[in-house]
């Protein structure tokens, strides 16, 4: 396959992933904003920041506010993490990649965009918002469903995955990270409502509070919900999930082409760490120094993966 | 569709029965399904020139042109004899150039062009074929009348409409298949692959690896690239993907450097190689060409191939056809003037309201003069033109083109239209059975040109 395929592959699902994971957080904002009584205008500092962009969005707008943040989040081409920004470079990346995929997920991520750039095209009136937000989930959904469907467990498919996972992690980290504070003992002094709203926020940012409950109690607690988003190995957004799909996936490929590169052993050291350690030992040690560092590594393998395997554009 | 006494003509017998057993609403429904399958696919071509509406889809119509299978074995077998002439004359005017020291075609109008390469003198492509894929531009003026418009042996576009517009009228009238017996044109990407794989060059010793070159995603005919890679589980690559290394051309892919044997590009010579041709080209390979030269890869079609279907060429092809063949063509060529000779253009100055006027080395449509349907401005200021730089130009009478029925709000309407047939060649010449039908959307028009608003009609075929 050629470098600038696997290329564009790997950046497609990373757009994908990314498009979702937008209007997952906006979604997330939104509900905060319903379920608080005081000004939210800090809250979607907290959803900028979780998105990585909060210094651009100062750089476009002079004050914070709800709508203009939601805008920016949503559809605002100056913010290239935008949800539509990323449906568009996810197309045009499939659209350079088109002969790597079948016909249903080309089509797919073409009518995602297709529909998407409809209804985005003007700025959304917060009562259209829930059908927005769906749309999206509902458009990036169809693109995993006949991904998944449809495909060919190849090198094609692999590189695919690991861009899908890679994206994930690196966002899930982030959401952690923004909110870490929350979650730390001195502040979680026990069942204020303003924490059950925070905590809330966070399962919401990776669809996980209703799973939550089924793998915990009922009461949200913070070790608990780091322990769900980072080392639960059934939690298909937590850490461990993504590294488990990402070392698996590039196993297949060290078979398929018979050689390893530094990726292979990043990855699997990183899926080691996460395997091993209680979420106990990493609170104590400094959830944020924690994130910190997978964040770091989690980018290094980005680039081990580019470099390995000859990527380009 | 109809005969002068309002009867249906014989091939469409079966159609027109089923068409006036439909409800007109449901087939307009039908229209709008048809361009949403068009839309999701993305089966979109790009305008130059029109900045904000980079990808546009082309007006497809349903009812399908319906041609015999006596029409068509009569058509092909022209066909055939044209395109063994094309090659032929290829071979010789880069060897020999007999046809030159018989007389037949003046030395200047071969040596002065731009579309003759002299990197090919003496060169012999693997088994001989220059043109490799060819898409020969037909139109009807009568019952047994065709004429060929242009031969188009560079670099054909289209086939994935063909193969599109009939994948889509499946899709929604199965049962048209089942009432008529259409031949097929799917099996097109299969024959493609096969055609160039046995094209192989010499310093290919394995299983030979074709690939699709193309400039890239802003090219408006990117779709018809990806789609022809994808349908032939072949490599799409552009020129930044290639490099000259060890004296093949290699792409650069995840395990590193592999080799390609046989390039089906859909660049233009000029872009190939910055070495041999345009020094500032970025779509090309640099060094292609010796590589190709000392028998390492086939490129499909031949560098230098642009000089057998110039326009300027055009009209001395029932002279090449016969000069090869032996015989007289089968098809016949639209009489044409070369305004470069002074007595034609002083005819094709008096008589501009009746011709079509077309630049050598132009296509798509663009800077040609309709004169039957052109204001007198534009006449004039075409004139200007054409006086400034005569040998840039040839002139055409307006044929009486045949028209098909399209659907329109109202019911069915005429309109004109063209016919491209795909024709592969190896060491046989295959031609597909339909092609591509375009057609003149406005009421009146003659130009089929997708630049230019024209549509495209699934083309059949019938078994006899």
């Amino acid at each position: 396959m050629l470098g600038r395929t696997a290329n564009g592959l790997y950046w497609m699902f990373r757009y994908i992933e990314r498009a979702e994971n937008g209007a997952r957080l906006i979604d997330a904002g939104l509900r905060m904003s319903l379920t608080r009584s005081e000004a939210t205008e800090d809250d979607w500092e907290g959803v900028l920041q979780s998105a990585g962009v909060r210094e651009l969005y100062d750089q476009v707008h002079d004050r914070l506010t709800s709508s203009d943040a939601i805008d920016f989040l949503l559809r605002d081409r100056a913010n290239p993490s935008s949800v539509m920004s990323c449906i568009e470079a996810g197309r045009h990346n499939a659209r350079m990649v088109r002969t790597a995929l079948t016909r249903e997920t080309w089509e797919a991520t073409n009518e995602c965009w297709i529909e998407m750039k409809e209804s985005l095209a003007r700025k959304v009136r917060p009562a259209d918002m829930p059908e927005v937000i769906d749309a999206i989930k509902r458009r990036t959904g169809l693109i995993r469903g006949a991904f998944h469907g449809t495909m060919l467990r190849n090198e094609i498919f692999n590189f695919s995955r690991i861009g899908t996972f890679i994206e994930r992690a690196d966002n899930t980290a982030r959401i952690l990270d923004v909110k870490y504070y929350v979650l730390l003992p001195a502040v979680s002094a026990v069942g204020s409502s303003m924490d059950n709203v925070q905590w809330e926020s966070i399962l919401r940012s990776v669809s996980a509070h209703r799973a939550y409950g089924w793998v915990y109690d009922a009461e949200l607690k913070p070790a608990n919900i780091a322990d769900f988003l980072i080392s639960n190995g059934r939690m298909p957004r937590s850490l461990a999930y993504c590294y488990e799909k990402i070392a698996s996936n590039l196993g297949y490929l060290a078979r398929e082409y018979g050689e390893r590169h530094a990726a292979h052993e990043t990855a699997e050291q990183t899926l080691e760490s996460l395997r091993s350690r209680s979420i106990d030992d990493i609170m104590d040690q400094g959830l944020h120094e924690y994130l910190e560092e997978f964040i770091s590594h989690n980018n290094r393998l980005g680039q081990e993966i580019t470099d390995g395997y000859r990527f380009y554009h | 569709m109809m005969n002068a006494d309002t009867s249906p003509r014989q091939p469409y017998s079966t159609y027109h029965e089923w068409y006036a057993s439909q409800d007109r609403n449901r087939l307009i429904a039908k229209s709008k399904e048809a361009e949403n399958i068009f839309r999701k696919t993305g089966i979109t071509f790009a305008v130059y020139g029109h900045a904000d509406s980079s990808e546009k889809l082309i007006p497809f119509d349903l009812i399908p042109r319906i041609i015999s299978g006596r029409e068509w074995r009569r058509l092909a077998q022209g066909i055939e004899q044209r395109v063994i002439a094309l090659n032929a004359f290829l071979d010789d005017i880069y060897h020999k150039q007999e046809i030159i020291r018989a007389g037949r075609i003046p030395r200047e109008l071969i040596e002065k062009n731009d579309a003759f390469l002299p990197q090919m003198i003496g060169f012999r492509p693997p088994g001989g074929v220059y043109t490799h894929i060819v898409g020969t531009d037909i139109v009807r003026t009568g019952e047994d009348h065709f004429y060929v418009l242009e031969d188009n042996a560079r670099t054909p576009s289209g086939v994935s409409y063909m193969l599109e517009n009939r994948e889509t009228m499946m899709q929604m009238f199965p049962e048209l298949f089942h009432q008529n017996r259409v031949r097929p044109v799917e099996n097109y990407p299969y024959l493609l692959r096969q055609s160039l794989a046995s094209l192989a060059p010499p310093g290919c010793t394995g299983k030979p690896r074709v690939a699709v070159l193309t400039p890239g995603i802003y090219n408006s005919a990117f779709y018809e690239h990806a789609f022809l890679a994808d349908m032939m589980g072949v490599e799409l690559v552009e020129g930044s993907d290639l490099r000259v290394l060890d004296g093949k051309v290699k792409m650069r892919t995840t395990r590193g450097y592999e080799a390609i044997d046989v390039l089906y590009r859909r660049v233009d010579d000029d872009f190939l190689d910055p070495l041999s041709f345009r020094p500032d080209s970025a779509l090309g390979i640099p060094g292609i060409m010796d590589v190709y030269r000392a028998g390492n890869i086939t490129i499909a079609n031949a560098p230098g191939t642009g000089i057998s279907d110039d326009k300027a060429i055009y009209s001395y092809m029932p002279e090449i056809v016969e000069f090869y063949t032996g015989r007289k063509p089968l098809l016949e060529n639209v009489p044409t003037w070369r305004c470069s000779e002074p007595q034609s253009l002083k005819y094709v100055l008096e008589h501009l309201e009746e011709l079509v006027v077309k630049e050598v080395h132009g296509s798509g449509g663009y800077g040609m003069l309709v004169g039957p349907t052109a204001t007198k401005r534009e006449r004039a200021a075409f004139a200007e033109k054409l006086k400034e730089r005569p040998g840039n130009y040839i002139a055409q009478p307006t044929l009486s083109l045949s028209t098909v029925p399209i659907l329109v709000n109202k019911g069915i309407a005429p309109r004109h239209v063209d016919l491209r047939p795909y024709v592969l060649v190896s060491d046989k010449v295959q031609i597909i059975p339909g092609g591509l039908t375009r057609v003149a959307l406005k009421e009146g028009s003659l130009v089929v040109n997708s630049s230019q608003g024209g549509g495209t009609k699934d083309t059949w075929v019938l078994e006899d």
